[in-house]
């Protein structure tokens, strides 16, 4: 059982004062999650595993990933400080006991493989560059600075990428360029997706998208 | 910046760093132009401006393929430091924690000029100083730790890749060089404890814990830890107020470099460095005696042996090695060298 994981990420959370209230307190259920999950899986498929929809909008898959996180970007679609059309009416179905249950169950499954990452060996090449080391006479920290070893997430803060799908890395980044996408802590990510240029994000959000998301 | 400095600049740029600078000569601009455009001082005329070669030019370069080797080695050992945990590193960091990207950036003490400007009079041990000793001092103290030996392949490696950075900088220049250290932003006339604390946990504590802790993930390494066990020891340039408050305004929130003020930048780091960490290797036994005989040179800087006035609680009034315990003392520390050489004052 994943509660331990989950109680840690939360604690995680309110110690940044990202609290989005007393709600991230609670506990979560997975087979309650399981349950209320039902309307999620139109778009991020029974599985959890999304989808990479090219030239449109992607869906992520949220199977492996962090209870804290997911619960937070729920909270924040709620609330209003993350905006996505499709995503902000089945967010406000949630209550915040379902949140967390949601958000448990999608943690404890198996991270399925990130698509969009068949490109060319050069584009490859950059976004490793990108996510490993960055390109730093741009002043672009790399991804793993902060997404952790392997890219694969720390906490609930800083959420794994890598395996994620390519069109919905890419999607957030420009989300976050444009600011339209703001609800990370102190812009840590807004301000260097501002930098990057349209070629170094297809190249990184489709070099994530090659890459494991769980050790084995 | 005008395009006269532009050409100055450039100019500058192409004598010192040779071979390398064609591929941007090139491209528009300088290298350094992002840097002036989010706020850093452009290059003044006269400034050393050098960009160090990347490992993607090593990779290009005309080396023999056992030099490339090492140097890629050196690489390796500068950016997970963490290899050589409880062999020669015995708290959280990486050179790269302080060294941000890679050591080559400017504003972020680059590395590269310690292999141009070396051997030198080093103030803080009296002497004068090689590349090896330089980074043998980073271990004694900002690793909390003991150096791999001179002339070991660890220490080979690691001075490789610092003479690799300067490849095509002038050997002892004249001239300053432009980006060198942590330059501190002007001591504002009062520094404030408890607006510091409060802007480490508004700014800082989300990648280093409210307790000065870092971020581990499954026990990996994330974010450094500013203070504790996991930290430099008391030893450590960075424990110096003006170096923390030159780091932490040029190079934090990380991506937002220059984001803070002067004020902030100080505060934060006047609350950061009157927090507890390893004791310093040169320890006696007694704070008082270390102060005597470092403080002209060192701890004139730091918070060592003050008295917190929030608590009352006197810094650095321990006898905690941290990690490394009382058995591994850094073999460097102390070590005397020219003693009986004349020296004209």
């Amino acid at each position: 059982m994943t509660s331990k994981r989950i109680v840690s990420g939360l604690g995680l959370l309110l110690g940044a004062g990202l609290a989005a209230g007393q709600a991230l307190a609670l506990e979560g259920d997975a087979e309650r999650g399981e349950a209320a999950a039902g309307t999620c899986v139109a778009c991020h498929q029974a599985d959890g595993s999304g989808m990479n929809v090219p030239g449109g909008q992607s869906w992520p898959r949220l199977a492996g990933l962090d209870a804290g996180y997911i619960a937070k970007q729920l909270h924040d679609f709620q609330a209003g400080r993350r905006q996505n059309a499709s995503m902000m009416p089945f967010a406000n179905m949630l209550d915040d006991q379902q949140i967390a249950d949601v958000a448990a169950y999608y943690s404890q499954l198996p991270a399925t493989q990130g698509d969009g990452g068949d490109v060319d060996e050069a584009v490859l090449a950059r976004g490793e560059q990108i996510a490993m080391r960055g390109d730093w006479d741009e002043y672009i920290v790399s991804c793993k600075s902060c997404h952790g070893p392997g890219n694969q997430g720390v906490g609930g803060t800083f959420p794994g990428i890598a395996g994620q799908h390519a069109g919905y890395i890419e999607s957030q980044l420009r989300a976050w360029q444009a600011g339209e996408r703001s609800n990370d802590p102190q812009n840590l990510m807004g301000a260097i997706a501002q930098r990057m240029s349209d070629e170094d994000i297809t190249a990184v959000a489709a070099w994530l998208a090659s890459q494991p998301a769980a050790d084995e | 910046m005008s395009n006269r400095r532009k050409t100055l600049v450039l100019a500058g740029a192409t004598l010192a760093a040779g071979a390398s600078l064609v591929a941007w000569a090139e491209t528009e601009g300088h290298p350094y132009d992002k840097l002036v455009e989010m706020g850093y001082p452009a290059p003044q005329e006269g400034e050393l401006v050098h960009v160090p070669p990347t490992m993607a030019d090593l990779e290009a370069a005309d080396m023999k393929p056992q030099t490339k080797a090492v140097i890629r080695r050196g690489y390796e050992l500068f950016t997970n430091t963490q290899q050589l945990r409880g062999k020669n590193v015995f708290n959280d960091m990486n050179c790269s924690s302080c060294h941000l990207g890679e050591g080559r950036q400017p504003f972020s003490a680059p590395v590269w000029p310690a292999a141009v400007t070396l051997p030198d009079f080093r103030g803080k041990n009296q002497h004068v100083n090689n590349l090896e000793e330089r980074i043998a001092g980073c271990f004694a103290y900002s690793m909390n730790g003991t150096p791999p030996e001179y002339g070991s392949d660890d220490m080979l490696a690691l001075s490789a890749y610092h003479q690799w950075l300067a490849k095509g900088a002038p050997m002892y220049p004249d001239q300053p060089i432009y980006g060198r250290g942590f330059p501190a932003p002007e001591r504002p006339e009062e520094l404030s404890y408890a607006n510091g604390e409060a802007l480490y946990v508004e700014n800082c504590a989300v990648c280093h814990g409210e307790d000065g802790g870092g971020l581990y993930q499954d026990g990996e390494y994330v974010f450094p830890a500013p203070w504790g066990d996991g930290s430099n020891n008391w030893g450590a340039g960075i424990v110096r107020t003006h170096t923390a408050a030159g780091f932490i305004k040029n190079n934090m929130p990380l991506g937002q470099p220059l984001s803070l003020s002067d004020q902030e930048a100080w505060d934060i780091a006047y609350y950061m460095t009157q927090q507890e960490r390893p004791q310093d290797p040169r320890y006696t036994g007694s704070v008082d005696e270390v102060l005597e005989k470092f403080g002209p040179t060192f701890h004139k800087h730091s918070s060592y042996g003050q008295v917190r006035e929030v608590d009352g609680h006197r810094l650095a009034d321990h006898a905690n090695w941290g990690e490394k315990g009382e058995e591994i003392k850094p073999w460097n520390v102390g070590q005397p060298r020219f003693e009986d050489l004349e020296v004209d004052q």
